[in-house]
């Protein structure tokens, strides 16, 4: 079983970073749907990037869900996020096929070139290190992902140059 | 005269391999030169192992290019376009002549995969033009009633491609038997397999099949509404399928009366996974609909009788859908005609791992793995040595060697210890440590289970834990029994198939493999050289030259020894990282 915890953190400090109204399209769409709280779930992380605790009791507030119910949801399926993330996912492929190729040694260089661990994020939030069960390139293995581009045939060496790339040309946007 | 056509394969394994760069380049060549040709996508033949693939079409026939970069693309356009001759040591597959892949391409049977890289997926129009809709037509013309749809569905002896294997036929009968003012038909687009991929290539590279298919069951079974959920990690299997829905209803292929079939009304909507293996499951795949957490029930009541929204449902497999089109327009005789007595028809499969040519390959049923390893997959990579192949994913098993002449069918597979599954195949060699592997698995449906269960949530943790410690060297006597032990109690006593199969990856290689297992436990040593704190690492005095890169290289200082001396590993502080051993140039290192 997978177990995530709500993450603590000062309440006015969320209450500042969190602008509610960004929710009220989301919760005209969904609020009279069966079945509405995957989507609400997914659709407040899509704009937060994460669910802070206030987008929960807005939303529970607002559609009649129990929070008890969407917590249970929340943390059950592995794409909810209780915490923030970087601004780019890297999602290092863990599938059988990425396993047997040494997707291990991709996972242990980001590690080290990122200094961060697996589930982390960089100190300037750009990036989160994530591994994934199979992104279904399995004949390209080993395989990352980072935001909807898939880079195959990695080596260790070349994943992090890879991210370092990515982090020049997004120091450039800056 | 046509027009020559140039196609690019952008299914996520050719954008992955670059495909997109290379339909640029050549998109950028076309418009600055002003060439008279048609460019166009499509997705994946299955051939991921030589993309990007770039096809040309011109009056003289087909040519496959393989691993076209962007240089690749210049040189190819240039060449047989503008100087109409084509760039031969390119080619990978054409009918003009044997190529490099015409073994790969000609040893297969495409009914599932008719389409997938002969058209553009995001054209309801060329779906049409390869026969696209006329099963649904055909239907409705011939005003074919329910109970017929289902009986050549039957005959055609097509079994379900999710993994159970179960008749599909009589999936649908047992729906259309419960009456029922509502009722539904689901696709399971979830493939948690992690390490198969063919649903998601169906998905990209022939959305409207699927499509097709399910429109198909609704008919026969009187269903009103469509769901098909798909996993949220095949981004462009999402958008390909809502350029496809949209098509169809602009075509009024979905909607109301659909046909001209006067009462028939359907349609059909996504639902995006949210991560958790267990909703492959189908009555956890319901509940996930449903907005709650995705746990297994029991059965029954089976979702013929009770499924989404407590209404009479059916559930298939992308691939079972894929299939039902053909089998209306061709017959269920004509389908039936491939396979063996039990297996009809063909099976996908997504060949991964070590194995030469890595891709997606439809083969009839009763072909021996050895022929879909070596045949088709061009055999093992670096030429090592084949060691087993793993189907079935984290509910199958590792097939050895010794039994590489089983043939591809659902009993035969199932007499090993494996599963047919849903298709992986991950090839292994001898580099590829089996409790490693084991261990793997156990990780996975550890992490998977919905916790429901007991002996599913705490066994196989119990078990990864045992596993865990085999690896690392500190294997007790005792531990294989207290594995098999465990593994009974878990398959007896879990309510669905995650649990009941979760050991199954642990059975199969005590089974095949026990002497490997044993050599971890008792001589603390890795056959395959994979589990790192079974390894020594040492100096081969003859092959050092003194360089010193090891030395500082060594995270923890176990290296010492003098310029253009003999070097030594002080094996008290080694780590066993592999430093060494990767960046020595001289292959100085022994790795035992
Ligand atoms: C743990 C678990 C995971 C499953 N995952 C999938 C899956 O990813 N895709 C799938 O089609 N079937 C999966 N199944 C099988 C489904 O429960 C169901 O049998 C199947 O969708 C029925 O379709 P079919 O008859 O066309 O095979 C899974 C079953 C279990 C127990
Ligand atoms: S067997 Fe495992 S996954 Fe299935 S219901 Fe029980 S605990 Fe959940
Ligand atoms: S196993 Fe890594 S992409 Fe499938």
């Amino acid at each position: 079983m997978r177990i995530s915890r709500i993450y603590k953190k000062h309440e006015e400090e969320i209450v500042a970073e969190v602008d509610l109204s960004r929710l009220d399209h989301l919760i005209e769409k969904y609020r009279h749907k069966k079945g509405n709280v995957i989507p609400l779930l997914q659709g407040a992380q899509e704009i937060f990037g994460y669910i802070p605790p206030i987008v929960f009791e807005k939303i529970s507030a607002e559609c009649g869900i129990k929070l008890s119910d969407m917590y249970g949801v929340a943390t059950f399926y592995a794409q909810f996020r209780l915490k923030p993330v970087g601004k780019l996912i890297i999602k290092v492929c863990h599938g059988t096929a990425c396993h047997v190729q040494n997707a291990n040694e991709i996972t242990e260089a980001i590690e080290e070139g990122l200094k961060i661990k697996d589930g982390e994020t960089t100190e300037d939030g750009l990036f989160t290190l994530e591994s994934v069960a199979c992104l279904g390139c399995c004949s390209l293995a080993p395989v990352m992902m980072i935001a909807d581009q898939t880079y195959g045939k990695l080596t260790g060496t070349e994943a992090v140059k890879i991210i370092k790339n990515i982090r020049i040309a997004e120091s450039k946007l800056n | 005269m046509t027009t020559t056509k140039v196609i690019v394969g952008l299914g996520s394994c050719g954008i992955a391999a670059g495909a997109g760069k290379t339909y640029e380049k050549i998109k950028a060549l076309k418009d600055s030169e002003n060439l008279g040709f048609e460019l166009k996508k499509t997705s994946c033949v299955g051939m991921c192992y030589r993309e990007p693939l770039v096809e040309i079409i011109d009056e003289t026939g087909s040519y496959l290019y393989g691993d076209v970069d962007e240089a690749r693309a210049i040189e190819v356009i240039q060449k047989h376009i503008n100087q109409h001759e084509p760039v031969k040591d390119y080619i990978v597959y054409t009918d003009l002549f044997p190529a490099a892949e015409s073994d790969y391409m000609d040893s297969q049977v495409k009914i599932v995969l008719r389409n997938c890289g002969y058209m553009d997926p995001e054209s309801i129009e060329e779906y049409e033009l390869r026969e696209g809709y006329k099963a649904i037509r055909k239907i409705a013309d011939e005003k074919i009633m329910h109970e017929a749809v289902i009986r050549t569905i039957l005959d055609s002896g097509l079994r379900g491609r999710g993994g159970g294997g179960f008749p599909t036929g009589l999936k649908w009968k047992l729906a259309y038997g419960n009456k029922s003012e509502e009722k539904y038909v689901i696709c399971n687009a979830d493939e948690g397999d992690p390490g198969a991929f063919m649903d998601r290539s169906i998905l990209e590279g022939d959305p409207h099949a699927v499509l097709e298919g399910m429109i198909i069951a609704a008919y026969a079974i009187e269903a009103t509404g469509g769901v098909i959920y798909c996993r949220a990690e095949y981004p462009l299997a999402i958008k390909r399928l809502n350029i496809a829905l949209d098509q169809a209803r602009k075509k009024g292929y979905l909607g109301k009366n659909i046909f001209g079939i006067a009462g028939f009304h359907f349609d059909i909507y996504i639902k995006e996974g949210a991560g958790a293996f267990v909703c492959g499951e189908e009555t956890a795949l319901m509940a996930s609909i449903e907005g709650e957490r995705g746990m297994p029930r029991k059965r029954p009541p089976f979702p013929a009788a009770s499924g989404l929204w407590k209404k009479p449902t059916n559930i298939n497999n992308v691939e079972t859908y894929a299939n039902v089109p053909w089998i209306i327009l061709n017959g269920a005789t004509a389908y039936a005609k491939y396979g063996t007595e039990k297996s009809k028809g063909t099976k996908v499969f997504a060949l991964a791992g070590k194995v030469k040519r890595s891709g997606l390959v439809e083969v009839p049923m009763g072909m021996t793995l050895k022929d879909v390893i070596f045949k088709l997959g061009g055999g093992i990579k670096n030429d090592k040595r084949f060691k087993a192949v793993q189907m079935g994913g984290p509910s199958g098993g590792c097939i050895p060697e010794f039994l590489a002449h089983t043939i591809v069918d659902y009993d035969s597979v199932t007499a090993t210890g494996a599963i047919m599954g849903s298709g992986g195949m991950v090839v292994m060699d001898e580099t590829t440590c089996m409790v490693d592997v084991a261990k793997f698995f156990l990780d996975f449906t550890q992490k998977e289970s919905c916790g429901k269960c007991t002996f599913c949530r705490i066994g196989t943790k119990r078990m990864l834990e045992i596993l865990d410690r085999i690896t690392k060297g500190e294997g007790k006597a005792g531990d294989i029994e207290k594995l098999e032990e465990l593994s009974h109690q878990i398959k007896e006593n879990s309510l669905c198939g995650l649990g009941q199969t979760a050991p199954n990856p642990v059975l199969t290689t005590l089974k095949y493999f026990r002497d490997e297992y044993e050599a971890h436990i008792t001589a603390k040593r890795c056959p395959a050289k994979v589990c790192k704190p079974l390894l020594t690492y040492t100096v081969i005095p003859e092959n050092c030259t003194g360089c010193m890169v090891c030395a500082r290289n060594c995270p923890s200082n176990a290296i010492t020894g003098e310029k253009k001396q003999v070097h030594l590993i002080h094996q008290e502080l080694c780590i066993k990282c592999g430093a060494c051993f990767t960046k020595c140039k001289f292959s100085a290192i022994l790795v035992e």
